[in-house]
């Protein structure tokens, strides 16, 4: 396959621009995350050191780091195919919860199933409920042309204080903590690599951004809901239904989002645990945005976003700096990349001089 | 009755009391949209608030220093905002998403930095709260004016003022002109970017001061994330409102008498999960019911012209 | 006496065009300057740059033989110059009196009454009816530029630049506006009147000053010239106004319209009805139904009351999607919002309406050999300008991006075409492919419906023209029983006398 063919429908300078404007951002949010560091007081080489080493220093680092990367592959996708057909995701935080909690609570009460039958129920009904989640927004907007911002805020709190009570009351497990029982083993994603938490869930990362773009760009379902994304009327005098697609669209990506959760929970946790999530769901925006809503550059920016945060946790260990700063650098990230006019009017001064 | 339990009058001043922080950035929200600029930002915005307010408390030891520290970090949020949205015309609901984590992990690094711990700041001068003599004495309306944070009076005067400002005056005139045909104001001789970069500015300073609010009058420390989804119910709270500071307000009331209510709760049973989710399912019924009818401004986001 | 205006050489580059050309312009004092010229020729962009919203790379604007350097529209406005906007510049959620003094005072007192009272007195010296605490989105368009026009005086302006101001009024409207301009003349104003409409500018203009491709060709007196002159220079070369159309009898009837009601609340309903091998023309001032009618036949727009059968089948409640499968070529009068995707490549904007048919689509997934295949073959047919189907659609130019429309649409094979505005804003070269295209059509058996607001276009092409008025339709007959007179009457919503 061509490199034009990968960027799918955009042309070939187009998409070359948008990768140099994402490369640009991140150099420039680096180099003001050195400049933090050096005010600190400390030696920014020596910290970008430590964090490279604990990103990918060993086996089991980058094992650490592929793990991070999971569920910003989920929660980029979400916002990525949500995004193409015009619509901003911000609830993936809430569906992620609501996928993690419901495939939790599928694998315990389905835990009679065969164990080849219960782990893919178990994910199935967290894709579900993130489905039903993650739908209701775009419903509301394709009938009541709700803004679906507004509403995948407001439904991200709501979701999250569902699951609260759910795993606080009738779920409880044992004990003081906020968590559910420890699922069966049957519906545990296998580990990739023994003694670590890499699980089987980057396997299914990769296949879901395989099928986002093959459904976005290989079939007429994803030509319609990007289709509704570039220009809702022109696609409404084709024949193409708006209303259908911005509620499809959005219920997969709740569906994405939800996965972020399934893989954390049936992955790592092994249950559900009360508030689990660092922020995945807001995290996938910046994901999407630097990886130009595109599968490939989901998973290159959540790999980066992984390492990032996995050599922080190094940092923090080692160095008087915060594992924070990184999010930091994510911040930064995403409004170079919300603003390219600023790294384009900076490669024309270069340009010019 | 147990209701009456749940409902008392000491409910109404902390209702007021609580809905200080989500007031003051409402109306910093209902500025910078009536300027047609998208603002998800005011929560960044005030978390950066609450923690220039300890900090500057902190540095000397006054609060009141602190409030203007937590003034001047709010203008310099909102200021990055204007600047990305108005100048490099930045995608401002993306903006506002990376102002917000921007802020998240500043502060928390910046905790660590200055205090050398985890999640939290030392604790610091707070503001105290001010009794107005003979006012406090008159029945009824007493306890507005015992025990009250200076600030609440600043939100109050900032709902008046802004709501007049709005509807009264030229400048206000100018300003819905521009949220909602941002070309004709232009060629009607408006300076609209000014007017822009004050109000994405004058709303990163409100929200600033809410934060302010948060960790100097009900706490005197900064907590990790402590505004919590205040920004996001303030920006509820001016959608609800109608894009008017009047109406902010009242949605404030209504979304922080939800949270009084809370405290009423305990030992009845009900979930605090559910109470908690009582101002966005409120404003979810608001939108899809009755605010089809309150108009945004109408080149809300739309900054090319 | 000093000219008015005199702007020198001005030069205004876009990315990619040369918008104005060392364009001299001169207006007198108190007379109407017509500036003519074809969509693009650069008429608008060389009043932007006197009003102050573009920066010139090159040249200098005199006023009153005062060299001035304006900066931004407040500048213009202190120095006496008002525009009236092709999309009008008021904010419909506003009263008049709001707009009319928005953005006036520096003073923080809104001082409504004594503006109120002022405007008043205005509004009377031009015999303006308008109730100016009334808001916006409650006035007639007519009364909306009346409003663009009190304003611009309101502020002293002694230069008033019309952009297009007859597209969007009806013939009488047009009347007024012609009345309210000469009353201008007499009050000592300058008029500057931008059109590319040659009747209009030999009716109302002193002098005019005709530009080309951005350069400009020549400034005639009015006495000295005359429509095929101006045509001539407008379009560089002399332009055939007749077109000879071949008889033809039409056959079964296609599309069949009943008691449709267009506008709400008007209670007015049309039937129209369209043969094969006939094109049936709507002719009429736009605004008066013809979105309507053109997105109620597509689909887009619910029907109230009324049927719409199309080869006998009635489709009123069916799917645009099931209409498009009956065989309905569809050319959006709004080419932007309707019919293309500016980043999506030229493949994906022919895929659309077909993209999950037969061949392009199998099993739900696309077919890209075949879709490049038949794109290919479009942009040779169609003569589309660029060097292949993978280009983004936003680089064609706009004659271009509509030859994609057409080619999309008329390679399906249809039995009814519906044609909104199919030339609006293309150059000389692309009407003339397109109206050709049309008749070929027609040739081919096709049953047209015509629906534009260029009154030329309609007389030229139809078999039968229908003219509309406030949703209804004022006459419906054969071409060759109409005058053009009578049909400029009946767009004016008058009865004609020995008509009914």
């Amino acid at each position: 396959m061509k490199f034009k063919d990968i960027i799918g429908g955009i042309s070939r300078s187009e998409s070359v621009k948008d990768v140099y404007i994402s490369l640009f951002s991140i150099l420039l949010a680096l180099i003001i995350g050195a400049f933090l560091i050096f005010l600190i007081g400390s030696s920014p080489l020596q910290a970008f050191t430590v964090m490279f080493d604990g990103a990918f220093g060993s086996v089991s680092n980058i094992a650490n780091t592929l793990t991070k990367t999971i569920p910003l592959i989920f929660t980029g996708l979400a916002v990525a195919v949500a995004f193409r057909c015009g619509l901003f995701n911000i609830g993936a935080e809430g569906q992620l919860y609501l996928g993690a909690f419901f495939s939790v609570l599928t694998a315990l009460k389905f835990s009679f199933l065969p164990a080849f039958i219960l782990l893919p129920v178990a994910i199935l009904g967290g894709i579900i409920s993130g489905m039903i989640w993650g739908g209701i927004p775009g419903f509301l907007k394709a009938q009541f042309g709700t803004h679906e911002v507004v509403v995948t805020v407001m439904m991200n709190y709501i979701g999250i204080n569902i699951t609260s009570y759910l795993v606080n009351y009738p779920f409880k497990a044992e004990g003081w903590v906020a968590q559910t029982d420890i699922i069966p083993t049957a519906a545990i994603l296998p580990k990739l690599i023994p003694k670590t938490q890499l699980s089987a869930g980057l396997i299914v990362a990769v296949i879901a951004a395989l099928a986002v773009y093959f459904l976005l760009w290989k079939t007429d379902i994803g030509y319609e809901i990007r289709a509704v994304g570039e220009n809702p009327t022109t696609a409404e005098s084709g024949g193409i239904n708006i209303k259908k697609n911005i509620s499809l669209a959005m219920a997969i990506s709740g569906g994405l989002a939800a996965l972020a959760g399934v893989t954390q929970s049936l992955g790592v946790y092994e249950r559900f645990i009360d508030g689990f999530s660092p922020g995945y769901g807001f995290t996938g925006i910046a994901v999407a945005v630097l990886g130009r809503n595109h599968p490939l550059g989901v998973i290159l920016t959540a790999l980066l976003f992984g390492a990032l945060e996995t050599g922080a946790l190094k940092m923090d260990r080692v160095t008087e700096i915060s594992n924070d700063l990184v999010i930091v650098i994510q911040g930064l990230v995403i409004l170079f990349v919300a603003a390219p006019e600023i790294i384009r009017s900076i490669l024309k001064r270069r340009e010019s001089q | 009755m147990e209701i009456f339990n749940v409902l008392n009058f000491d409910l109404i001043p902390l209702t007021l009391r609580l809905a200080v922080p989500i007031a003051l950035a409402a109306i910093g929200g209902t500025l910078s949209e009536r300027s047609g600029i998208i603002n998800i930002g005011l929560e960044g915005m005030m978390l950066t608030g609450a923690f220039g307010a300890v900090y500057g408390s902190f540095l000397t030891g006054s609060p009141w220093f602190g409030v203007i520290f937590a003034c001047l970090a709010g203008l310099i949020i909102g200021s990055i905002h204007a600047v990305l949205t108005i100048k490099y015309k930045a995608n401002q609901v993306v903006t506002g998403v990376g102002i917000n984590i921007l802020a998240m992990g500043f502060t928390t690094t910046m905790i660590k930095v200055i205090w050398g711990k985890e999640g939290m700041s030392g604790e610091v001068n707070n503001l105290s709260d001010v009794s107005i003599p003979i006012l406090k004495e008159i029945p009824l309306i007493d306890w507005l004016f015992t025990d009250q944070s200076p600030l609440t009076y600043f939100m109050l005067i900032v709902v008046i003022l802004s709501w007049y400002i709005l509807f009264k005056t030229n400048i206000g005139l100018n300003l819905r002109a521009i949220g909602d045909h941002p070309r004709a104001a232009r060629i009607s001789g408006i300076n609209v970017t000014k007017y822009r970069y004050t109000c994405v500015m004058l709303s990163g300073l409100l929200a600033g001061l809410g934060g302010a609010f948060l960790s100097l009058v009900q706490n005197s420390l900064f907590v990790q994330n402590m505004t919590a989804g205040r920004g996001y119910m303030a920006l509820a709270a001016n959608i609800f409102g109608g894009w008017n500071p009047l109406g902010s307000f009242v949605a404030s009331l209504i979304f922080s008498f939800a949270q009084a209510i809370r405290f009423n709760m305990i030992g009845y049973n009900i979930p605090d999960q559910f109470i908690q989710s009582l101002p966005y399912i409120l404003t979810l019924a608001v939108l899809v019911g009755a605010g089809r009818k309150t108009r945004a401004p109408e080149a809300l986001g739309e900054i090319d012209e | 006496m000093p000219l008015a205006i005199e702007m020198k050489k001005i030069t205004k580059k876009f990315p990619g065009v040369m918008a104005n050309d060392k364009v001299n312009f001169n207006v007198e004092k108190g007379e109407i300057h017509s500036l003519l010229g074809e969509n693009g020729a650069g008429k608008t962009t060389l009043m932007n740059v006197l009003f102050g919203l573009y920066k010139p790379e090159d040249g200098e604007i005199f006023l009153e033989g005062e060299k001035v350097n304006i900066k931004s529209p407040k500048q213009a406005l202190e120095k006496g110059l008002g525009m009236v906007h092709q999309h009008f510049m008021l904010v419909n959620r506003m009263t008049v009196l709001e707009n009319i003094i928005l953005g006036m005072s520096n003073e923080l007192a809104l001082n409504k009454k004594e503006h109120k009272r002022s405007i008043n007195e205005l509004a009377e010296k031009y015999d303006f009816a308008i109730n100016i605490d009334e808001k916006i989105e409650n006035l007639s368009v007519g009364m909306k530029q009346r409003v663009e026009i009190l304003k611009t005086l309101y502020r002293g302006a002694e230069i008033i630049i019309f952009d297009e101001p007859t597209a969007v009024l009806t013939p009488g409207e047009v009347e007024e506006l012609y009345n309210i301009l000469n009353m201008l003349r007499e009050q000592g104003k300058t008029v500057i009147f931008i059109t590319h409409k040659l009747n209009e500018t030999m009716e109302i203009a002193d002098r005019i000053t005709v530009l080309r491709n951005g350069k400009k060709v020549s400034t005639e007196k009015k006495e000295n010239t005359n429509t095929n002159k101006l045509a001539q220079l407008m379009v560089g070369r002399e332009v055939d106004f007749e077109v000879d159309i071949k008889e033809k009898d039409p056959g079964n009837e296609i599309l069949k319209i009943k008691n449709l009601e267009l506008l709400s609340d008007r209670s007015e309903t049309i039937d129209l009805s369209v043969h094969q091998g006939e094109i049936v023309g709507v002719a009429g001032v736009e605004g008066n139904g013809q979105l309507e009618l053109e997105e109620m036949i597509m689909g887009l727009k619910k029907v109230e009351t009324g049927h719409i059968s199309l080869s006998n089948k009635e489709i009123t409640n069916t799917s645009t999607k099931e209409r498009k499968k009956m065989r309905i070529a569809y050319i959006p009068s709004d080419r932007h919002n309707r019919a293309v995707f500016k980043n999506f490549t030229i493949k994906e904007n022919i895929l659309l309406g077909y993209h999950y048919k037969s061949p392009f689509c199998k099993n739900h997934i696309i077919q890209e050999e075949k879709l490049r295949e038949h794109s290919e073959k479009i942009i040779s047919d169609y003569n589309v300008k660029t060097p292949n189907s993978g280009q983004l659609l936003k680089n064609l130019s706009g004659g271009n991006q509509q030859k994609v429309v057409l080619g999309r649409e008329v390679s399906q094979k249809p039995e009814f075409v519906l044609a909104a505005q199919p030339t609006r804003g293309l150059d000389i070269g692309a009407i003339e492919y397109i109206h050709n295209l049309l008749l070929d059509l027609r040739e081919d058996n096709k049953g047209i419906l015509l629906i534009s607001a260029d009154l030329n276009e309609v007389i030229k092409l139809s078999d039968r023209i229908a003219v509309l008025y406030e949703g209804k339709i004022m006459a419906f007959k054969d071409k060759k029983n109409f005058t053009r007179n009578e049909i400029g009457m009946l767009m004016a919503g008058e009865m004609v006398e020995n008509e009914v």
